[in-house]
C-alpha cells in the first residue's frame, strides 16, 4: 500500500503568519490559541519559517513509547488516535516524537495530535500563501523533482 | 466576554505591586480598544503637565478586541505615554506576536506607573506578574535582550518588548522593539520606558480567546485572506513599502538632503525594485497577517556583509535620500543599528539630515562633531553618528534631543530647516506639493505623522488635485482621522486598505468577535470621541493653534526641482485648510473642542480641563 498522506509545509512559501495555528485551534477547540493547535509554526528569526504537523510515521515512536497503549494507528489513514481514557499525560510520546508534533493539552492533561480533519485539513484551506499541502511521499518527490529541474534550468540560461 | 480579555493590569514600579481591574461593556463600546483604551487610561492616570521623564508619567500598552483572533492583521498593539519628544500625547503602534500574547495572558491593557529602583524587567506570566532583575540585560541591544530573556525563562512562547541602549540613555526618540523585529517606533516611548528603569516587558499568554460567532467569523476571514492575495494586497506583497521610493521621486515628493530637494538622483539605488532584485531574501508576516509585507534584506559583500534587516520606505527616505545617501548596504546597516540600539529611524534620519545641513552651512563645525565630516552622502559618518546618539556621546548628546530641541539649542537660523511638527520629525512626503497631506500631517495629535489620516492616499494617488489647498480638505482630514482612530483601536494594519477599510465592515467583524451590537455609526462616533480626547489631552498639556503649523521651510522655500518645482504651502493657504478643519470638527477658531461637541461625544467630564 502507498504511504499515507501528511501535511507538508513549503518553507519557501511559508511567511510565518501562524494563521494555520489559529485556524486549527478554532476548529478543534472552539477558540483561538496556538498552544492547542495540532500544527505549529516554527519561526527562526529572521528568515526561516515553516509549519509542522504529525508526519504519520510508518512505525511511530510515539505509539511504541506509550506505556498505556493509549495511542494507535488508524489503518486506513495512518492517523494517530489517542484513547483519552487510557492516556494519563505522562508525555513519553512527546519525548519520543522526533518532530515535536504531538502535544499535551494544557487543560485536559491528555495528549493530542493532528487528525487531518477527516482528510480535509482546515489549515490547508486557510493558508493564505498555499504553503501547506496534503501529500504522499511520492507526491512530495514529484514536486521537488520538478522544482529542482526548473531551478537548475533557470540557472543555466 | 468575547474578543476582549476584559481586564486591565496596573503595575506600580515604585512598590513592585500590581492590581487587576475589570472592564465593563460600556467602556469597550465607547473606546473600542488599543488607541481608545490607551488615551483614556493616559488621560485619567497622569496629572496635567508632568515631565515626560518623571516617575509619574504612565506607560500604557493596549491591544484591540480582535487581537489573537482570525481577523487579518490583528496582532498589533499600541503604546502610549506623555512623549519626551513632543511634550504632548505620545503614541506608537507595533505588530508582531507580542499583542496576541498579551491578550492570551488575559489583558486588554497594561498601565505601568512609577519607576523601578534598579534595572528591572516585567514578566507577565498569565495571572502571575514577576518583577525581575535586569542588571545583566542593561546595556544589551534590543535583540540580545529578547534572546536572553527567552533563554532565561526557557520558553519560546514568551514574547518580549524591550528597549536598547538608546532607551536607557533617554534618547528622546528611543523606541521599543518586540519579537526581535518589530518596533513601536515613534514619539520616544522607549525613552519613557528607560526613565522607569524598565528594560523589557515579557509576556507568556496561554489562554484561549473565544469569539461570539466562530463559524461565521472564520468564513468572513477566509474570504478576506483570499482577497489579500489579489490586487488589493499586491503592492505590499510584491514590494513592501519600499515600492513607494520611485513613485515619490517621480512626483518630486521624495525629501532629499533635508528637504533642499524633492528628487534624489540616486533614488533608483534605494528603490523597492532595485532592493527586491538584489537584496531581498524573503518577505515575512506579522501574527495573523495574510499579506507579508516585511521584506528582509541580506547584505553579501562589502563592508556590511552579514547585515540582515527589514527595510521600509520611511527608513529608505530618512536614512537614505534625507541624508543624501544612495548606497543601500549602508542604509541597511544603519537601519539594523537603529533597531538594535532602539531608535526610531525617521527621527534619527531627519535629525541627522538637519545636522548635515548645519554642518554644510558652518552652523555646526568640526569642533562640534569631533572632526567627523558630517556632509550629505557620507554614509560612514551616518553610522558613526547613530552610535553616538544612542550613547549620547559628543554630537550625539545634542542630536539625541530630537530636531526641535537641538535646533532651539543651536539657533543660528537652523530652526528654519528643522523638519518636524510638534517636535515629531516628518515622514518621507514632501508636503509642499501634497497639500492634503500637509494638513493631515500637521493636525496629527502626535505631531508630524503620515498615519493619523493617511492623506497621501488621496494626493499621491491623484484622487484630488495635490497642489490645491481647498477648504473641503478640512472635512476630508477629519473623516480620515476618525476612521484611522478606529483602525488603531481595533488595532488593524493600515495596509489592509486595499481590501477592507469601512466602518461597515469593521462593525460586522466587531459584532462577530464580541457579540456587542456595534454599528458603523457608533464606530464612527467612537473614532471622533477618541480624536477629541487626544486633542483635549494635548490642550491640557499646553497645545495652542501655532503648534499645528508646518515648519518654516515648507511654508517659505519652494521645491527647487522636478515636476513639483515651485510648490510651497503658504501660511495663508495652510490657514484656509486648518480653519476649515477646525470648523468641520465643531471646534473653536483656536482649535478647542466646544462644550456641546464634548457632550455629544460623552466627554462632558473633560470639558473643564480644556477650559470650556
Amino acid at each position: 500500500m502507498m504511504k499515507h498522506k501528511c501535511i507538508v509545509s513549503d518553507p519557501e512559501k511559508c511567511n510565518g503568519c501562524r494563521i494555520c495555528e489559529l485556524v486549527c485551534s478554532g476548529v478543534k477547540e472552539g477558540g483561538f490559541n496556538p498552544l492547542v493547535s495540532r500544527i505549529r509554526t516554527v519561526r527562526i528569526e529572521p528568515l526561516i519559517n515553516t509549519s509542522i504537523a504529525c508526519r504519520l510515521c510508518e512505525d511511530p515512536k510515539c505509539v511504541k513509547s506509550c506505556p498505556r497503549k493509549a495511542l494507535r494507528i488508524d489503518e486506513n489513514t495512518g492517523v494517530i488516535t489517542v484513547d483519552e481514557d487510557r492516556c494519563d499525560g505522562c508525555c513519553w510520546c512527546i519525548e519520543a516524537c522526533e518532530f515535536g508534533t504531538i502535544f499535551l493539552h494544557p487543560e485536559k492533561r491528555k495528549v493530542f495530535v493532528c487528525d487531518l480533519c477527516g482528510m480535509d485539513p482546515k489549515c490547508i484551506e486557510f493558508c493564505p500563501k498555499d504553503a501547506l499541502v496534503l501529500m504522499t511521499p511520492e507526491e512530495i518527490g514529484q514536486k521537488m523533482r520538478k522544482r529542482a529541474t526548473i531551478k537548475s534550468l533557470a540557472e543555466q540560461t | 466576554m468575547f474578543g476582549y480579555a476584559g481586564k486591565i493590569l496596573y503595575v506600580d514600579l515604585n512598590r513592585n505591586k500590581t492590581k487587576v481591574t475589570v472592564i465593563k461593556n460600556g467602556f469597550c463600546e465607547k473606546y473600542v480598544g488599543g488607541n481608545g483604551f490607551a488615551i483614556r487610561l493616559l488621560y485619567d492616570n497622569t496629572k496635567p503637565k508632568i515631565e515626560p521623564f518623571d516617575r509619574e508619567n504612565t506607560l500604557i500598552f493596549a491591544v484591540g478586541p480582535f487581537a489573537g483572533t482570525m481577523v487579518p492583521t490583528s496582532g498589533k498593539h499600541m503604546v502610549q505615554a506623555k512623549s519626551p519628544l513632543t511634550g504632548f500625547m505620545g503614541e506608537s503602534v507595533s505588530s508582531g506576536m507580542w499583542g496576541q500574547a498579551l491578550k492570551r495572558a488575559g489583558y486588554d491593557a497594561v498601565v505601568i506607573r512609577g519607576k523601578a529602583e534598579k534595572p528591572t524587567y516585567l514578566f507577565i506570566d498569565d495571572d502571575n506578574i514577576h518583577f525581575r532583575d535586569a542588571k545583566n540585560l542593561w546595556g544589551q541591544d534590543s535583540i540580545q535582550t529578547s534572546d536572553m530573556i527567552v533563554e532565561e525563562i526557557g520558553d519560546e512562547n514568551v514574547c518580549v518588548a524591550a528597549i536598547g541602549p538608546a532607551g536607557e540613555h533617554l534618547v528622546r526618540f528611543a523606541n521599543i522593539t518586540n519579537d526581535r523585529y518589530r518596533q513601536a517606533g515613534r514619539t520616544g516611548m522607549g525613552a519613557v520606558m528607560g526613565s522607569k528603569n524598565l528594560k523589557a516587558v515579557a509576556v507568556r499568554g496561554t489562554k484561549k480567546i473565544e469569539v461570539h460567532n466562530l463559524d461565521k467569523l472564520m468564513e468572513v476571514c477566509h474570504d478576506l485572506n483570499e482577497q489579500f492575495q489579489g490586487p488589493g494586497g499586491e503592492f505590499y506583497r510584491k514590494w513592501g513599502t519600499p515600492g513607494m521610493v520611485l513613485i515619490m521621486n517621480h512626483m518630486a515628493s521624495l525629501p532629499t538632503r533635508n528637504y533642499q530637494q524633492a528628487t534624489f538622483e540616486l533614488a533608483e539605488n534605494i528603490s523597492g525594485e532595485h532592493i527586491v532584485e538584489h537584496y531581498i531574501a524573503k518577505a515575512i508576516s506579522c501574527a495573523g497577517c495574510p499579506i507579508a509585507c516585511d521584506h528582509i534584506s541580506v547584505i553579501e559583500g562589502g563592508p556590511h556583509t552579514g547585515t540582515v534587516t527589514s527595510v521600509e520606505f520611511e527608513t529608505l527616505y530618512a536614512l537614505g535620500s534625507e541624508c543624501g545617501i544612495g548606497y543601500f548596504p549602508a542604509i541597511a546597516k544603519a537601519t539594523d543599528l537603529c533597531d538594535r540600539l532602539g531608535m526610531d529611524t525617521i527621527s534619527t534620519g531627519v535629525t541627522i539630515g538637519w545636522a548635515m545641513e548645519c554642518y554644510e552651512r558652518d552652523i555646526l563645525t568640526n569642533e562640534d562633531t569631533d572632526g567627523t565630516e558630517l556632509t550629505f552622502g557620507n554614509h560612514e559618518a551616518l553610522i558613526e553618528v547613530i552610535n553616538k546618539i544612542a550613547h549620547r556621546e559628543g554630537i550625539g548628546n545634542l542630536l539625541a534631543e530630537g530636531v526641535k530641541k537641538a535646533s532651539e539649542k543651536v539657533g543660528k537660523g537652523s530652526k528654519h530647516f528643522a523638519m518636524h511638527n510638534k517636535g515629531l520629525e516628518l515622514p518621507g512626503y514632501d508636503l509642499r506639493g501634497l497639500k492634503a497631506s500637509a494638513l493631515g500631517f500637521m493636525t496629527s495629535t502626535r505631531g508630524g505623522c503620515h498615519l493619523r489620516s493617511q492623506m497621501y492616499d488621496f494626493d499621491v494617488k491623484g484622487k484630488i488635485d495635490r497642489f490645491k489647498a481647498e477648504k473641503s480638505l478640512g472635512k476630508m482630514v477629519m473623516d480620515r482621522e476618525d476612521l484611522l482612530a478606529v483602525v488603531d483601536s481595533l488595532m488593524l494594519c493600515k495596509f489592509i486598505r486595499g481590501v477592507f477599510y469601512t466602518f461597515d465592515k469593521f462593525a460586522e467583524l466587531y459584532r462577530l468577535v464580541t457579540g456587542i451590537e456595534m454599528t458603523a455609526d457608533k464606530l464612527q462616533k467612537a473614532g471622533e470621541r477618541i480624536y477629541n480626547l487626544e486633542k483635549a489631552y494635548n490642550i491640557r498639556e499646553g497645545w495652542t493653534k501655532k503648534d499645528d503649523y508646518p515648519p518654516p521651510r515648507i511654508m517659505k522655500d519652494p521645491i527647487p526641482d522636478g515636476v513639483a518645482k515651485g510648490s510651497v504651502v503658504t501660511r495663508q493657504e495652510f490657514e484656509i485648510m486648518l480653519n476649515a478643519y477646525f470648523e468641520a470638527r465643531g471646534w473653536s477658531k483656536e482649535g478647542t473642542p466646544q462644550k456641546q461637541k464634548l457632550a455629544e461625544l460623552g466627554l462632558e467630564d473633560i470639558a473643564e480641563d480644556v477650559g470650556v
